[in-house]
């Protein structure tokens, strides 16, 4: 029994093994996303995007033949955590990239980092790895989580609102959300409501609000929380007349599933589909000739995800095994982002620029995002100065 | 804070237990009755959502699409029933439970292959999208206003079939005692499949009424079910009447809970207890409740079975 088991192991590892020498020369990434359930929707968005970013690379990331190998931690962290071991021991990847939700990336990037391995967060923005989990081998193309939130409270700020009533789910990132928007909001706050996570009837709440008579709000609800809160606003008869300003709420998702309920709504955020510079054109145009839809900030995050491990492989001429020369060449930002030129701060997080995006009908009945104006420029996030990494 | 706003609250406390009785009356049959876990019923909830939403659009006119999507939760349940179901009733709970579990998988991943995961979007006729003013400055969507209606319509509906009609006498009978019943040479099979069907379109209809509020994606179902079992617990299995007055208790009770339960512990304890605790004892209210109503009366509150 235990001869056969030794037998069987061995032969198993000869032929795990006769590949991982045969094609040394291709890069591998692992991509972990959301793809089943609810949220698998951001997943397929962001899957989409870094099949288009190869597509404009020509299918090489770095001057070498590429395979990117997907990953599904149905938004579970222990899944996260799986999907990443076994794309490190089984499939050898150089870089692992992707991963939406905050509490999945506190799971898994240090492991990845743990074996010595780039992770490349192309959404999550948890607060410890901006600050004083910050390392050496993990970067970002997104945000952290509290930068969204900031730009709104300074937009509020400094339009002159000084009555909201806030509303965000009951967990982590809700309470980020409302830190940071108290940053730089010093209006009054009629009211903080929290709701429970995954909350799908929001009627209640929204009659205490109207009770309240305040003179705008701010809410959070991303995904399908977001669908379900804005309809019922609308529902209530609030769209149009209480002005409302969110942050992850109103996007490219939630815009074809309410439609005219989106209209007039105030997001901020550091990218827009109509953002003016030459990569991102060339991602939206492409993104819509492609998949026949707008593509939403978590795919642009991943497609700009790709071109800074492409930028940085190319730099080191594929030599892939010198973490450190690669963590010098993606320190550089030396790829064309699709949020225009940026530099990255001492905590690898973009030092990028804030919009205020207003939700518009265009004259052919479409519903889009369109930015409105600057909030903050080269803006760093609030946790840069509790990392200690120096370079 | 005034009694407009507590009426209001009220209202928006019968909106969710008319739903919830929806899904409740079919589950509590099914389980009463034919003594099968049925996890699955949040699917047809979906499936029913679904299929209106797609008849609708291919109709063109809202209450035909309606009535397809009704019509077909129907079809579906009974088919489900007749294919899986049939086999299980036999087995034990664990069975039913591992067997319906994979139903949900089935349903929510074929969903997603003819419809796509991203949210869809239910659209109502125009008329339905207004406001009703109640009293002087108290407006209410007409959408909610209209879900309170139907549901207590189909509670008064489901009342006259249970007590006063010879399927009801049936079904009575046999949440009481099966085994007599089809020692009296009832097809116990075909009042299966019939009371299957039916609470697969009570389902469906709360499904239905559902999408335009919530959103219309696979795994709604699962979203509600557990609300479901609350309510049935509660209710007493089997009883319909039980399912109403639990559905109703559920729904008033979690809405009240998470309007006045916060701004409730603020003045009575302290601004921060209410804080920190009044978000997350509303969440719980209604399983706190729950536990309480088994402590008390371990059958439910109407209990089916003497």
């Amino acid at each position: 029994m235990i001869r056969h088991f030794i037998a069987g192991a061995l032969a198993a590892s000869v032929a795990f093994a006769a590949p991982a020498f045969a094609q040394q020369q291709k890069l591998r990434i692992g991509f972990i996303t959301t793809m089943s359930g609810p949220q698998g929707v951001i997943g397929g968005y962001m899957r989409d995007s870094v099949e288009l970013a190869l597509d404009h690379l020509g299918r090489k990331v770095g001057g070498m033949d590429v395979e990117v190998i997907y990953g599904d931690d149905q938004t579970k962290p222990d899944v996260g955590v799986q999907v990443a071991e076994e794309m490190l021991k089984k499939h050898n990847v150089d870089f692992v990239a992707g991963i939406i939700w905050s509490n999945v990336m506190m799971a898994v990037a240090p492991v990845v980092n743990g074996a010595g391995k780039i992770m490349v967060g192309t959404n999550a923005g948890a607060s410890p790895l901006a600050g004083n989990q910050c390392n050496e081998l993990y970067f970002s193309t997104s945000w952290n989580n509290d930068q969204t939130p900031e730009a709104m409270g300074k937009f509020l700020q400094d339009s002159g609102v000084n009555d909201i009533y806030v509303m965000a789910p009951n967990y982590q990132a809700g309470k980020d959300m409302v830190a940071g928007l108290k940053r730089y909001y010093k209006g009054r706050i009629v009211e903080e409501v929290y709701t429970k996570l995954g909350q799908q009837d929001y009627q209640a709440e929204i009659t205490q609000l109207r009770a309240k008579n305040p003179k705008a709000v701010f809410a959070f609800y991303p995904g399908g929380m977001g669908i379900q809160f804005l309809r019922q606003y609308e529902q209530a008869g609030l769209h149009g007349k209480l002005p409302l300003y969110t942050v992850y709420t109103v996007d490219e998702i939630s815009i074809p599933a309410v439609k005219d309920a989106a209209v007039g709504i105030k997001e901020a955020r550091f990218w827009s589909p109509d953002l003016k510079n030459p990569a991102n054109e060339k991602y939206v145009n492409d993104y819509k000739k492609k998949y026949g839809k707008l593509p939403v900030f978590y795919g642009a995050q991943s497609y700009d995800g790709i071109m800074l491990i492409d930028s940085a492989v190319k730099a080191t001429k594929g030599n892939v095994k010198d973490t450190k020369a690669l963590v010098q060449a993606m320190r550089k930002a030396n790829y064309p982002s699709i949020r225009g030129p940026f530099q990255f701060n001492n905590n690898h997080h973009p030092i990028q620029n804030f919009y205020l995006l207003d939700t518009v009908k265009l004259p052919s009945g479409d519903i889009e995002m369109r930015i409105q104006k600057t909030i903050f420029e080269k803006h760093k996030d609030s946790y840069h100065q509790d990392c200690k990494m120096k370079w | 804070m005034s009694w407009i706003l507590v009426f209001e609250q009220l209202l928006n406390g019968v909106q969710l237990g008319v739903t919830l009785f929806l899904m409740a009356a079919g589950l509590t049959l099914v389980l009463g009755i034919m003594n099968l876990v049925n996890l699955a019923h949040g699917s047809l909830y979906m499936v029913g959502a679904y299929l209106t939403l797609a008849a609708t659009q291919w109709t063109g006119n809202y209450f035909a699409g309606v009535a397809l999507g009704l019509l077909g939760a129907l079809v579906i349940g009974m088919l489900v029933e007749v294919i899986t179901l049939r086999a299980l009733y036999e087995r034990d709970h664990l069975d039913q439970v591992l067997a319906t579990f994979g139903l949900i998988l089935f349903f929510n991943e074929l969903v997603a292959i003819l419809w796509g995961r991203a949210s869809l979007y239910a659209q109502l006729p125009e008329w339905l999208r207004g406001h009703v003013e109640l009293f002087a400055g108290s407006t209410y969507p007409v959408y909610r206003l209209s879900v309170i209606i139907v549901g207590l319509i189909v509670a008064v509906v489901l009342w006259y079939v249970v007590t006063r009609t010879r399927l009801g006498m049936l079904i009575r009978a046999g949440a009481t005692n099966r085994t007599m019943v089809a020692a009296l040479g009832v097809n116990i099979r075909l009042l299966y499949t019939v009371v299957f069907g039916f609470g697969a379109a009570l389902a469906g209809l709360a499904g239905v009424m559902a999408g335009p509020i919530y959103s219309v994606q696979p795994g709604m179902g699962e979203l509600i079910l557990i609300q479901v079992f609350v309510v049935i617990v509660i209710g007493g299995i089997g009883s319909v009447r039980g399912a109403l007055v639990g559905a109703l208790i559920v729904g008033v009770v979690d809405t009240l809970g998470r309007a006045f339960l916060k701004p409730a512990l603020s003045t009575m304890i302290s601004p921060t207890a209410g804080e920190a605790a009044g978000p997350a004892l509303a969440s719980m209210l209604i399983y706190l409740l729950m536990a309480v109503v088994l402590a008390l009366r371990p059958a439910g509150l109407f209990p089916a079975r003497g």
